[in-house]
Order: C-alpha cells, then sequence, then structure tokens
C-alpha cells in the first residue's frame, strides 16, 4: 500500500504528462509547443524524483528544462517572421498520423497489459529492495572501468559534446 | 491502491504515441524536432522505471538514462545549427521546402 501523498502527487503530474504532451502535438503556435514541452520535461523529472532517482532529477531539469529549451527557444524566435502565416497541414496527412498513433497506442498498450512479466511490486517495496544511489557511487560508476562502470563511454561523450560544439559553431556560422 | 509498474508506463506510451502523431503531422522542423525530443523523453522514462521495478538493486537503466539525455543534448544543438542555417538559405523552415539539398 503506498502512501496517499505520493498517490495524489503521481496521479496530479501524470494527469499535466499526458494533457501537456497532448497539447504539444495539436497546437498551431510553436512557441506554446515548445511550452508545452517543458511542463512534460518537468513532469518526467518529477517522476524521477518519485522514483527515487534524485540525481537524474536534477540533470533532467538542469539539461533537458534548462539547456534544451532554452536553444528552443532561441531557435523558433530566431527562424520566425512576425507576419508570417501559419500552413495549416492537409486532412489527408492528418489522418493518417492519427491513426497510426492510435493503432500504434492501442497496439502498445495491448503489449503492456499482457507482459508477461509480473508487476504486483508497488512504489514502496521497490524503493525498500533498491538501497539509496548516493553520489559516491554514481561517481564511481562513471569513473571506473570494472564491469558496471562506464568511463570508457563518458569519456566517448565528451567526445561527442566537443565534436557538436565544433559542429554547431561551422554549421550555423555566417558566412 | 499499488503504484505499480504499469502505472508509470501509460503516461509514457501517451507520450511516445503524441511525439508519433506530432512526427507525422507537423510542418516545421522545430516542432519535428520537439516531437522527437516527446519520444526520447518516453524512451528515457522507461528504462527508469524498468530499472526500478525489475531490477531495483543495481542502476543501469539510470545510467543509460544519463547517457541518453548527453545525447539529446547533442543532437539537438547540432539540429538547431542546421535548422538556423537552412532558414538562412531558403528563407523558412518549413520541411516540404528543403528537397533538394546543394543544387
Amino acid at each position: 500500500m503506498d502512501s496517499v501523498a505520493n498517490i495524489i502527487l503521481y496521479f496530479v503530474v501524470a494527469l499535466v504528462v499526458v494533457v501537456c504532451s497532448c497539447l504539444t502535438v495539436l497546437t498551431h503556435k510553436i512557441l506554446r509547443a515548445a511550452t508545452y514541452l517543458l511542463f512534460v520535461l518537468i513532469g518526467t523529472a518529477i517522476f524521477y524524483f518519485q522514483l527515487g532517482y534524485q540525481f537524474l532529477g536534477g540533470v533532467q531539469i538542469a539539461v533537458y528544462a534548462g539547456g534544451i529549451m532554452v536553444l528552443f527557444v532561441f531557435a523558433i524566435l530566431l527562424t520566425r517572421k512576425p507576419d508570417a502565416v501559419v500552413q495549416r497541414i492537409g486532412h489527408h496527412r492528418r489522418f493518417i498520423g492519427a491513426t497510426v498513433a492510435i493503432v500504434g497506442g492501442v497496439l502498445l498498450l495491448l503489449a503492456l497489459f499482457f507482459m508477461p512479466i509480473s508487476h504486483d511490486l508497488n512504489l514502496v517495496t521497490a524503493l525498500e529492495r533498491g538501497q539509496m544511489i548516493t553520489m559516491e557511487e554514481i561517481g564511481k560508476a562513471f569513473t571506473g572501468t570494472d564491469r558496471m562502470q562506464y568511463l570508457l563511454p563518458f569519456e566517448a561523450i565528451s567526445v561527442l559534446l566537443l565534436a557538436s560544439i565544433i559542429g554547431g559553431v561551422t554549421v550555423a556560422r555566417k558566412r | 491502491m499499488d503504484l505499480n509498474m504499469l502505472w508509470y508506463l501509460v503516461p509514457s506510451i501517451v507520450m511516445f504515441v503524441a511525439g508519433v502523431y506530432g512526427f507525422l503531422t507537423r510542418k516545421n522542423m522545430i516542432a519535428l524536432l520537439i516531437s522527437l525530443e516527446l519520444m526520447l523523453n518516453s524512451a528515457d522514462l522507461n528504462f527508469v522505471v524498468f530499472n526500478r521495478y525489475l531490477f531495483p538493486g543495481s542502476m543501469e537503466g539510470m545510467v543509460f538514462t544519463l547517457f541518453a539525455v548527453a545525447i539529446a543534448a547533442a543532437e539537438t544543438a547540432i539540429a538547431i545549427a542546421i535548422i538556423v542555417n537552412i532558414y538562412r538559405a531558403v528563407g523558412n523552415t518549413d520541411i516540404n521546402s528543403v528537397d533538394k539539398m546543394k543544387y
């Protein structure tokens, strides 16, 4: 039996996530879509906090809700003409999109509810079974070379970020 | 009433399906990128939920999600640089107006 506060928090956040992710793809104004995406990302971060991954929630807020959203807003404001007419999408493509989304969603839900793994674990027992992940464990996992330690991908990510910095400057620079 | 695994996977499915719909129906390239972020975010949430409920003793799902967030940041930065460059060359960010590369 989970605590009432957890359940209420879950329902509030799940409602925000579901409604905002639908509004993200349904709204006509692109800046509003970015704002709704921000709410979805923050809701996901609250899910991470609730599941006991505090570091991951912090990273989600800092990188996604902070960095990527600022990038999106800047890009939207840079690539918009003030008097541009919003082009409506054709009914044909909208019908195809809705069909694919609904059929895919129903298939995913069926697969989810007939999943052959046990899902009788509740949140409190799951949180009790796994010990709290400390900062020290995360640091050791990222800087070790043993089994289940990730120094090589960590360095590869740093090289990737350097490459994307240089690539971004090179591509977007004025000639 | 218990919050088991399915409770967290259902919002994730809704997020993913909304992303698919947006990816198929949008014309603006930045809106396409936003839909892509939605799908990526739902995959990240799945990693974390499976880690918490099926393998509570380990932290591999969390590490995967951390790497996925870093890669998503790099990918978004490059994509937005390309979109800004296309806007300078073509004059809009409509996906249909980018049907030839250089010539």
